[in-house]
Parts: C-alpha cells; structure tokens; sequence
C-alpha cells in the first residue's frame, strides 16, 4: 500500500514503530498533491516548505523520545478560513485575498499541539456559502471520482483531497450541512460536531449560530482521532461548550449494542434519487443484520428547515460580513478612480439640475465601502448579505427572522422526542450524488435544496455524520446521513465504525 | 425661561465603566496612550475573533442597577446594532436592545436653594454596550483627510436613559449631578466628562400651553455635543426658545416631524442641525449568536445590594437629621465625595460642635482646595490638628479671626494649634487683665461710654481695636460683654 493510500491510525502506527518518517509520508502527500492537484484544484495554498519542516521537527522529537501529540507527524489540510497567523487566510473570497491574519484559531493551534503537519488550506465556496465549490473566486474544485462533477461545498477542497488521497485528515465546517454533503459527493467520512464542541475562534464567520468546525478523514477510527485532538472547551469562544472531551478514539471500537435507528419517513419521499435511495436502505439493512432495530419516526417540522436555514443564515451573515468595509482590511477599490467617478456622477447630476439625485449621491466614504464590496464580494455572498439585510430590517423582523427562530425552537422539540425512542436518527446525506458543474449555478434554490437533509442538524445544534455507504448505478459515492442527540458524537463514531467494519465502502477510492 | 410653555427634558447619559479591561476583551482602557495601541483582534473585529463578557463589567452594571432602583431582571442578553462608520470595527455595536440588564428605576433630584421641589425622576433601562472608536477628521491644507484611533473600541459603557420627567435645565442640571455622585460614591466611574467617562445627550421638547383641551407638543430634539454639566444647562434653556420661536414660526407639532439631532455649539451658544450618522434609521438588531446571554439570580442581586456603599441622599439625611446641620450644609459636604464627608464626621464628633465643624469643612476647607487646586484626599491638615484649633476657639483661647491666621500657619507645617498659637504669641488673658484693661479702655473714652450709655452699641467696636493694640491676644467676645457690663455702673 502507497504512503497516501494510508488511513491516519495506519500511519501513526508505521510512525510510532519507526517504518517510516513524517518526512517520508509528508513528501508522498505533497508528490501526490503535485501530481494530481492541478486536475482536481482542492488546495488553494500548499505550504511545502513549513510542512516539511514541522515534520522534521517531529520526526527528531519522536527520535529522542519526547512526549508527542496526538496526530504527532501526520498530514492535516485545513479549509481556507481558519485563522492561520502569518498565512493568507482567504475564504475563497476577493476581499480576502490578501488578508493574513495575525493570530491562528484555536483549532490550528490544537492540530499544531497535536504536532499534526499542516500541509496546506484548501478551496471553498466563498465565505462557505454555497453546495458545490463553484462560489471560490480562487479557482474550481472537481470532484475526484470524474471531474466534470463538482466535489460539494462549502467544503468542497476539503473533501475532494480526501478522495484523492492527497491528505488523509482535512478540516472542514459545516453551517448547514458543508462537511457532510460533500464527504457523502466524495465518497469519505465527514461529522458535523455538537455546536459548542470544537472552538469557532479563528474560523471566520459564515453564521455564528449554527457554524461549526469537524473532522473529514477517510475511516470512522481517523474521524475519531482527529475530532479528539480538535474538541474541548475555549474560553476565547464563549458559545464553546464547557465539558470535557471524550476520548473518541478509545471507544470508537466499540459496538452499540441494541442500537434503535430511527428512519424519518419524510427522508424518502419526493426529490429523492433512487439509487441514493437504494444505497442508503442497504446500508440500514447491514445494521439490522449486526442486531439494531428500525424504528420509523417523524420530524414533523423538519420541512421547514430549509426555508428556516435560509433565513437566520442570511440574517447573521449579513452582519458577519459588514466587518468586510475595507477599511480596516480586506479588499479596497481604486480609490482615485472611485473619486473621479464621483465627482464626473456630480458634475452631470449638477448639469441636468437633478436636486434629488445629488441629495442622493453617495459620500465619498460611502462610495468606498459600496465600490469596495461590490467588487470584493461574488454573487452569492451578495445574495445573502441582501437576503439578511432584507430580513432583519425594522419591518420584516418579526416576519421573518423571529418567526424563524421559533420555528428553530420547534425543530429542536422534534428531534429531542425522536431520540426518546431511537438512538440515532439515519438517512440519506444529500437527495443526489455528485452533479455536473454548472448545472445548478444559475438556480440558487435548486442548489439550496442539497442542504434539505442536512441544515436541520446545525438548527438543532446536534452532531451528524456522513459515511459512504454505496455506490450509484454510475460508480458515483453515496453517503449514509447518521444523527445524533447532542453532544453524542461517541455514538456517532461507534456506529460508523461498526458499519466499516462489516462493509468496504469506505475503501473504495477513485483511480486518478 | 416662559410661562407659555413647559420643558420637557429626558437624559440619555453614557457612563464609561471603570474596570481596567475592555467590555469583551482583555485591551486596557486606560486613557491617553497612542492611537490604536490598546487593540486585539477582538476589538479591531477582525475576521474569526470572537468576544468574551468582562464580568467586571456587568458586576459594575448591576451595583449602579442597584443603588438607582432598577429591577434586575434573571435573563438579559447582548444584541447587534448594525451600521456602518468608520470608527465601528465590526459593522455592528454589540448592545442590549430588547431586553437589558435592568430596567424601571429612578433617582430623587432636590435643591437646597429651593429654586424647584424636590422630585423623583424616572429611569426608563441602564443597558450595557461597547463604546465606538473615535474618527479625527483633519481637513488642514484641503485635504479631508480622517483618521481613525480604535482605542476606544470595546469600552463598557452603561446608557442609563431618564424618563423625561424633568421640566428645567435646573432639574436636569441637578439629575446630572446626583447621578455623577452615586456613580462616583460607588467607583463604578471616574464620570470625567473631558476624558469621556460621562456622555450626556437631551431630548428635548415643549408642551405649550394653550386654552384647549389639548396640550401642544413641539417635535422632539436630541441634542448632542455637551460636554460639561453647564453646557447641558445652556443648551437646553436655548433649545426651548428656539423651539418656541420655531413653533411661532412654522407651527409645527410633533406629529410633523421626526426627531431631529442637533449638536451643542459652545462656542457660538447655539445649537445647531447635525448630520445623522448614514443610514441609521433601521439598526437591524438581532440577539449576538456570539454571545451567551447572562442569567443573573435575585441571591447575586441581593448580595450587591448588600454590598452597596452608603449614597448621598443617605447620607445628607443622616448629616441633617444626626448632627443637625441644615440641608444646604449637608449638600455641600456630600458634594464633595466620601472622603469629605468622613472628614467631616470625624471633625463634628471629635468638636463636639458639628455646626462649628461644617462651617469650617464648607469655608475654609473647601476655599483652600479651590485655591490650591487639591482633592480633598490632599488637604493637609489632619481631623486631629484642625480639632485643636477648633478646640482653641470654643475655650476662647483664640478669636475666629486670629483662627484663620493659625488655620494658615498649619496648611504648611504639621504643627497643633496651640504650638502654632504659642510661636504667635496667641494665649488666653485671664479675666482680671481683660477687666484691668476694660476699665483702663472705658476711662479713657468719656464720649464711648456716653454713647453706650445711650444705646449705641457701634460705639463698642472702636474700644475692641484699641484694646486690641494693648493686648491683641484679648477675645473680644468677652471684652465687649466686660465692657457693657462695667458702663452699667459707671
Ligand atoms: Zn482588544
């Protein structure tokens, strides 16, 4: 088996007996990463030289026998918009092009602790908002498994790395179901942890309220691993839940005995592709051969979560995103032109003896952060800081982002009665497996739609996990959408791990 | 000020917290320091930096919620306020909007001159926020240039907004006033208006009298820009003649129109109409996914209320009412902090004489400090050594007027006032010499004692000086009653 084939728990073993080096696997991902990423585009930096030389650092401390973290040597790509100090951290975005930050998050310094080697930040859609990686403004991702498909999104570079055995642990973030639907497009393992769980320091804000960072690797154990070294209270992020972290990879090993899995019946109904389908109820039907029991249940509001999603999202980006005023960072427009611009718009307001419109024209400082964002912004960052601005402007609050927040509330009250009689609560990740690009650019809602699986998880604030569980009649990777009561990530794991034990979905890997 | 119409005045006061650290950042606050030295990510906003609550801050919140009669309620929560503005890093404010940390109190406001009755004023909510950084626009030699210092960025502030029950600049004057004396018995602010601490914005209107039912409202002004307690006084009194003046002009209620912002122009002693701040019309608030909201427990409020420091209006009560010094006495004393009147106590117990005592505290006292530029921490004469002057003159070893030359000589050594007495040669006269010199004085002026004879008591003054030149150690208290009492029988 090649270096990049390995999982992470196989590297470290081969790293603790002393087969191989840090350098040695580190060198085979950046080969492979030169090699085929320029088919594929998930890295939008790849940090060679610092790379290596943390792995080197490892490699002697593991020589003299010094304490090591826990991913001590191992590869780890990290989604552009972790604060990475002294690293262009750019969102995929125009405004940020430029922007390095001058402190790294609290997960980068966590990884850096576990003496992970970070080899380089991958692509995303734009501020994370999107389902395809189509939104970077920095370059496309193709999907692995045939690239005239898109890998899914935000964390599209996150996943298609994976698939392309470039790395075997990549971070993600998941504001709506951005780890999980492209892990399920990609054919690899994505959790979205309990809000709370991993810090939001340093990860740049798409929606606070439902934004969380998790583990993208190839196997249950690895996923366990790394949300292991990534979780634990913060006390920069006063939203970070204070409780101790479990160790997930001690028990990951473990069976669930009588496991109840509940089934919502409105998964599998209209919009749903029939061989998803098909891969999603095989795979249930290997738990109920390892002894679990199918429950079906209903999440009745679960419906609404798309149109609920669509509101608080938008609403807290709008907010997020006005730091981005160039002023203090960020992109900034011409300004001498944007001056002319001006003063050419005043003279022929002031010649067709226009009052109102010169009343109207902006002031130079305005102009600046209109210019400026405009051009730093792409379309769907646009859209949604229009959507949000819209919502919570004095008279549609109550309308529309109130409403939301109740309807929040309501979602939440399903899933905690549904897990009063099942254990978890699984599905399909996303209604179809990978699609074409550009087939959804010009539909903003048939995109929205591939969060309809996923989005309710970030409302209730649980964890969830995606796992590949098939293939399509096209050899295309289907993900088992797996959900569980908060702060449960251990049950999470432990499921995944048992379905990789008795299936081989998981290996199953693109030929590049 | 006219008869034809009445004021109506509510205050919007922003009061700088006093803690060492930002509201959600560890940044100092201290004043001064060079532009944008005082920053971290969190403060400057930048991208993925996350706040996290002082509890100092709060704590500070809830110990002024609780001397100004606020309810506490168990769960508040922080709220954006969105705008744009150079000097706003994040876009956004991070305030309390819906549901702040304390709401529905209010604070008494007297004048010991008596120029209005003593009332209480309503206090609508004290919420917390974080304070703006601060734009400097330099427009020398054409070029607009604005430069933006982000220190201030972070600062707890705590808006405390007056219902508008006030109906004088005097009133409000007074409001201001108290409300500075408890925030500063309390140490939750150093309240320095020239430095910030203390922001004072008035809305301000008029209800014109009229014979009808129905009373006539003059669209609401707030007025921006004050920044001394004199200044507020000043502007609202001018606004309310504008505001007449306009009414006659235009007739314009406040249906017609919204609320306008204008700025205090000290200069000129006018105000003028001030550019709104870009879009602020809508806030577009929203509750801070950022931010835990705080529950705070009716034991925690208790315990702060336990914890609170005597207030002013306790105080002068129980100056008034214990010692027996009049209002206007008590006033000035607590006016003048907590030091003085410790000071003061301690002198009226140790005298005996709390009139005596205050007289001294309020005159002398304060007329030294004001000349000297001191706090009254700095006074140099100790409760103790002041005693033995006062001590002095009730046993009439000193007269009041020799006093205040020893008073002096003690401001500048750490001597007692019988040491400073005996190197000016002050002693008491013993009653025989006083009679000697009485007699000696009254036989040597025929005319006086005719006069005193027949009623002129002036004529007396004349003997004291020369009595005085014999022996200027005499008390003249007990010479001239030495002397009316000998006339009697000559
Ligand atoms: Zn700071």
């Amino acid at each position: 088996m090649a270096l990049y084939e390995a999982s992470a728990t196989q590297l470290l073993s081969q790293l603790e007996s002393g087969e191989v080096t840090s350098v040695e696997v580190t060198k085979a991902c950046l080969d492979r990463i030169r090699q085929h990423d320029s088919q594929i585009g998930a890295f939008l930096k790849v940090m060679d030289d610092k790379a290596l030389a943390k792995a080197e650092q490892v490699d002697k401390k593991r020589k003299a026998g010094e304490p090591l973290g826990k991913l001590a040597g191992v590869p780890v790509a990290v989604k552009d918009l972790l604060c990475t100090e002294g690293e262009v951290t750019t969102c995929a975005s125009k405004m940020l092009e430029n922007f390095v930050p001058p402190y790294s998050s609290t997960v980068i310094k966590k990884l850096e602790e576990a003496d992970a080697v970070i080899i380089g930040k991958t692509n995303m859609d734009e501020f994370a908002m999107g389902g395809s990686t189509e939104n970077s403004a920095l370059g496309k991702t193709r999907n692995p498994w045939d690239t005239s498909l898109v890998p899914g999104g935000s964390s599209g570079g996150a996943a298609a790395c994976l698939a392309a055995q470039m790395v075997p642990l990549s971070i993600g973030t998941d504001t709506g179901g951005s780890i999980r639907q492209p892990a399920s497009f990609c054919g690899v393992v994505g959790l979205k942890p309990t809000y709370g769980r991993v810090s939001r320091f340093g990860l740049i804000a798409f929606a606070s309220s439902l934004d969380q960072i998790g583990p993208m690797a190839r196997t249950a154990e690895d996923t366990a691993l790394f949300l292991e070294a990534i979780s634990g209270h913060d006390p920069a992020d006063s939203t970070s839940a204070d409780v101790a972290c479990p160790l997930f990879s001690k028990t990951v090993d473990q069976p669930l005995e009588g496991l109840r899995i509940g089934m919502v019946k409105e998964h599998f109904g209209e919009g749903l592709d029939g061989d998803v389908e098909k891969a999603v109820r095989e795979a249930v039907k290997v738990y109920e051969s390892l002894g679990a029991k199918v429950v079906d249940i209903s999440l009745p509001h679960n419906k609404y979560g798309i149109a609920t999603y669509y509101i608080i999202a938008p609403s807290e980006a709008s907010s997020n995103l006005a730091r981005f005023d160039s002023a203090h960072y960020g992109h900034r427009c011409d300004e001498a032109t944007m001056l002319a611009e001006l003063e050419e718009e005043k003279a022929a307001l002031t010649a067709a003896g226009d009052e109102v419109g010169l009343k109207r024209m902006d002031t130079s400082l305005i102009r600046m952060y209109r210019k400026s964002r405009a051009e730093g912004f792409g379309p769907e960052v646009k859209r949604r800081i229009m959507l949000g601005t819209y919502t919570l402007s004095a008279g549609y609050y109550d309308a529309y982002y109130l409403k939301a927040l109740k309807v929040r509330r309501l979602i939440r009250e399903d899933y905690d009665k549904a897990f009063k009689s099942v254990d978890l609560i699984v599905g399909p990740t996303a209604p179809n497996p990978a699609f074409a690009a550009g087939s959804k650019t010009n539909d903003p809602l048939a995109m929205y739609l591939e969060d309809l699986y996923t989005v309710t998880a970030n409302l209730a604030g649980i964890p969830a996990i995606s796992v590949p569980c098939g293939l399509t009649g096209s050899g295309l990777p289907v993900g088992m959408h797996m959900q569980a009561p908060a702060l449960e990530e251990d049950r999470l794991l432990r499921a995944a791990q048992m379905f990789q034990k008795a299936t081989d979905w998981h290996t199953k890997m693109p030929s590049l | 000020m006219s008869d034809d119409y009445e004021i109506i005045i509510g205050l919007e006061v922003h009061v700088q917290l006093a803690t060492k650290t930002k509201l959600f950042c560890r940044c100092s606050t201290k004043f001064g320091a060079a532009p944008n030295t005082q920053t971290c990510p969190v403060c400057l906003g930048m991208p993925g930096s996350l706040p996290v609550m002082n509890r100092e801050a709060f704590q500070l919140g809830l110990k002024t919620a609780c001397a100004l009669n606020l309810n506490v309620p168990r769960f508040t929560k922080w709220d954006r306020k969105n705008y744009y503005y150079p000097d706003l890093p994040k876009g956004y404010q991070i305030s309390q909007f819906d549901l702040p940390m304390s709401e529905d109190g209010y604070l008494f406001i007297s004048d010991p001159k008596q120029q209005f009755e003593a009332k209480k004023v309503g206090i609508i909510r004290a919420h917390l926020e974080e304070d703006a950084g601060k734009s400097m626009h330099d427009e020398a030699a054409g070029k607009a240039d604005t430069r933006v210092d982000l220190n201030r960025t972070g600062t707890p502030l705590l808006e405390i907004v007056s219902q508008p029950d006030m109906r004088s600049p005097l009133e409000a004057k007074a409001y201001l006033n108290e409300l500075k004396l408890i925030l500063t018995y309390l140490g939750v602010s150093d309240c320095n208006m020239q430095e910030g601490s203390l922001r004072v914005d008035a809305n301000v209107n008029l209800h014109i009298k009229n014979d009808g039912p129905k009373k006539i409202a003059t669209p609401i002004v707030e007025i921006k820009n004050m920044n001394s307690f004199r200044a507020v006084e000043r502007a609202i009194a001018y606004e309310a003649t504008r505001q007449y003046d306009a009414w006659k002009e235009d007739g314009k209620t406040i249906g017609d129109a919204p609320k306008q912002t204008r700025g205090w122009d000290d200069q000129a002693q006018v105000t003028r109409p001030q550019r709104e701040k870009e879009e602020s019309s809508d806030y577009r608030y929203f509750p801070d996914p950022d931010l835990a909201p705080v529950i705070t427990t009716a034991e925690e409020v208790e315990a702060v209320q336990q914890s609170l420091c005597e207030l002013p209006l306790a105080i002068r009560e129980r100056l008034h009412d214990g010692f027996g010094i009049p209002e206007y006495d008590a006033d000035v004393i607590v006016n003048q902090g907590r030091v003085a009147v410790d000071y003061y106590e301690a002198l009226a117990l140790k005298t005996g004489d709390p009139k005596m005592a205050s007289n001294w505290v309020q005159q002398d006292v304060l007329r030294v400090l004001k000349e000297r530029d001191l706090e009254f921490e700095q006074f140099p004469i100790s409760v103790e050594r002041l005693t033995t002057l006062l001590k002095a003159i009730m046993d009439k070893e000193i007269d009041t007027t020799r006093a205040k030359d020893v008073f002096t000589q003690m401001l500048d050594s750490d001597k007692d006032a019988p040491a400073i007495m005996k190197e000016m040669g002050i002693e008491k006269v013993d009653d025989s010499a006083i009679d000697d010199l009485a007699r000696e004085v009254l036989l040597a002026n025929p005319k006086a004692v005719e006069d005193l004879k027949n009623g002129v008591q002036k004529a007396v003054g004349a003997l004291i000086g020369q009595a005085k030149k014999k022996n200027p150690n005499i008390d003249p208290g007990t010479f001239r009653a030495k002397c009316m009492e000998l006339v009697k029988d000559m």
